[in-house]
């Protein structure tokens, strides 16, 4: 492991005299057969589904590649089932999740990180706490709670239920990053006259984007691909989302593994397309050289 | 108000606890009758910044967890709970039964089996795929061509929704015809029964759950290595420090706050990982691979009748091993000054 990690920062061979972030031929050659490796495992299983979903329904456990190429079971899922009901779901589900979410956990986060009250060590025990119990016992008492409350087969009601799920890792998450940037612009922004809430909205928040990224990133594809709740909580095939309704065909067709694949395939790439345009946020290193501490 | 605020602001700002290291400051409440108000006009800002965490959280798991840990004390089954057939309303006859459902469960081998596969898997889950997350955001996070290519293929595992990745994991891993066995053929060895042999099973569980679970450390280890500033790297490297010591001293140390984060959160979701061990093999073959939440769901939605206390119980004591786990690491954590 650590070998590995040697290489890039360029240790080998002992160098003359090498620039900041330069490294060997043998270094370079390291670092990219490393990473090339680590893609084709992380890239395999995802691709080898893409290839199965042009398959013939039959073929679904053939192992060679296409033989009979066919959109088949593409024009199935999309002209046979619900999915476009499914995919507005998902879409209002996990978008106001997304909003939500982002914006209370980076809130909590930051008065965790910033503000010592009392009330602090319990919340986060809560936050974890609330990780620990197992979902499968407490799916029960939650859908009587959501029954009582009338929020089954409400958008809203799993809009909540996913909160509990990724509020509590994001808020986590995000006290971590304020953590990670400096007291001193807060000090700069109470000087010039900002109040608590004008200096996070407007100082802290931009500056923490990376941390907003993975966040955001996290609560929508845990929306996105929860199944567990959503075929729980929402009854009636046209208010599934659509990672509940791709579990139907589990159920409806065992044996149907074309429509699945290419289920799965479609909701795959709004899920890529996200992480496309988050990814931007993640590389610049905003906070970097902000202050001088 | 905003006078109270901004002082107290300064307060927190000011001393060396207030980016969560060092000492807790505030924690002297007078005790004069205005002190509710006293409190309330200090923490007002930080209070009213956590409350909508705290009332959603509050409403939405509290009132289950509350139900949920009261079963746990029932004899509560399919049987006797309040349901309604047709039109007939029955109400719930199961009664408390006090410690009973925790002495059956403490008392029996299949517990303590079920407790020792849970922790080989969750630590080796997490050490394997903490490690390589770590390595490939270590790599990741240098400029060099290429770096956005592999960065989206690395992060992809995250994109596919665990079920469906762990389906196509079925597909590769089937004995007659998947992919892994028509490889081993082909180059003369013997098939392997990759989830229906007890010990495969195990390391084929193991391996997809690193899978599922590298992109995750990847990023937000990422993330934090992106908020380590430049300038400690050139600082350290005009000193002379070998590329293992920067490592050493100060990659880690930035990374701390997040990699401690997500090492104790990624514990406590892989002890419960519930999708990948059951879509994969149902916890099977036998119960070779049945981690304790499976078991909790097994009771109460797979045997007849469903047993809700015990499950419940199972639920709690997961619960409790899971709170002592975190005390333990938050004391360990506090011990190099940590706080909260």
């Amino acid at each position: 492991m650590t070998t590995t990690t040697h290489i890039p920062a360029g240790t080998e061979p002992p160098a003359p005299v090498r620039k900041r972030g330069e490294r060997g031929p043998l270094a370079s050659l390291g670092l990219h057969l490393t990473l090339l490796i680590a893609s084709v495992v992380a890239v395999f299983p995802p691709l080898w589904l893409l290839v199965t979903s042009f398959k013939p329904k039959t073929d679904a456990f053939d192992t060679s590649l296409v033989k009979d190429f066919t959109l088949g079971n593409y024009s199935h899922v999309m002209r046979d089932t619900d999915f476009l009901s499914w995919l507005q779901n998902s879409l209002i589900v996990v978008g106001l999740t997304t909003l939500i979410g982002v914006f209370i956990s980076a809130t909590t986060g930051y008065a965790v990180s910033r503000f010592r009250f009392p009330g602090m060590r319990p919340l986060m025990w809560m936050l974890l706490l609330t990780q620990m119990f197992p979902v499968a016992v407490l799916i029960v008492p939650l859908y009587n709670l959501l029954a009582d409350l009338g929020l089954l087969n409400q958008p809203i009601g799993l809009v909540v239920t996913y909160l509990t799920v990724a509020v509590p890792f994001c808020a986590w998450m995000m006290k971590g990053y304020f953590d990670g940037i400096p007291v001193e612009i807060d000090e700069a922004g109470r000087v010039d006259g900002l109040n608590p809430f004008g200096t996070f909205w407007r100082l802290v928040l931009p500056l923490a984007r990376p941390g907003l990224a993975v966040t955001a990133f996290y609560t929508f594809i845990t929306g996105w691909a929860e199944v567990a709740y959503a075929s729980a909580f929402m009854t009636g095939e046209e208010n599934l989302t659509l990672a509940g309704g791709l579990q139907t065909f589990v159920n409806q067709y065992t044996s149907d593994w074309g429509a699945l694949t290419a289920a799965a395939v479609i909701i795959a790439i709004p899920a890529s397309i996200v992480f496309g345009l988050v990814a931007r946020h993640l590389v610049s290193g905003l906070t970097a050289g902000a202050t001088k501490s | 108000m905003a006078v109270e605020t901004s002082q107290s602001v300064t307060k927190a700002a000011d001393t060396p606890g207030a980016r969560g290291r060092g000492h807790r400051t505030d924690h002297k409440t007078p005790k004069t009758p205005g002190r509710l108000r006293r409190a309330l006009a200090t923490h007002w800002y930080a209070w009213s910044m956590i409350a909508p965490v705290v009332i959603v959280i509050g409403v939405i798991i509290g009132y289950p967890l509350g139900r949920g840990i009261w079963l746990s004390f029932t004899d509560a089954n399919e049987a006797n709970v309040e349901r309604t057939i047709g039109v007939n309303h029955i109400p719930a006859t199961y009664e408390y039964v006090g410690l009973d459902n925790y002495q059956a469960i403490l008392s029996d081998g299949l517990f303590w089996d079920r407790l020792g596969w849970t922790v080989l898997w969750t630590v080796s889950c997490v050490a394997l795929s903490f490690a390589l997350g770590l390595v490939l955001a270590v790599m990741l996070n240098r400029a060099f061509k290429g770096r956005t290519l592999y960065r989206t293929a690395l992060i992809l595992p995250w994109a596919v929704p665990a079920f469906v990745s762990v389906f196509t994991w079925r597909l590769l891993f089937n004995e007659r015809s998947g992919l892994f066995n028509e490889l081993l053929t082909g180059a003369g060895l013997d098939r392997i029964s990759w989830l229906n042999d007890p010990t495969w099973a195990k390391i084929s569980v193991i391996t997809v759950n690193v899978w599922v679970g590298v992109p995750f450390m990847l990023i937000a280890l990422l993330g934090g290595l992106q908020s380590i500033p430049g300038e400690l790297y050139e600082a350290a490297e005009m000193d002379g420090a070998s590329p293992w010591q920067r490592f050493r001293h100060i990659t880690l140390p930035g990374l701390r706050s997040v990699s401690s984060t997500v090492i104790l959160l990624s514990t406590i979701w892989t002890f419960n990982m519930f999708p990948v061990i059951f879509l994969l093999t149902r916890g099977g073959p036998g119960d070779a691979t049945e981690i304790l939440v499976t078991y909790a769901y097994r009771l109460s939605f797979v045997i007849s009748p469903r047993d809700y206390s015990t499950s419940a119980a199972w639920g709690v004591l997961i619960l409790f091993l899971l709170a002592l786990v975190t005390a333990a690491y938050r004391r360990a954590l506090r011990k190099q000054g940590d706080t909260w």
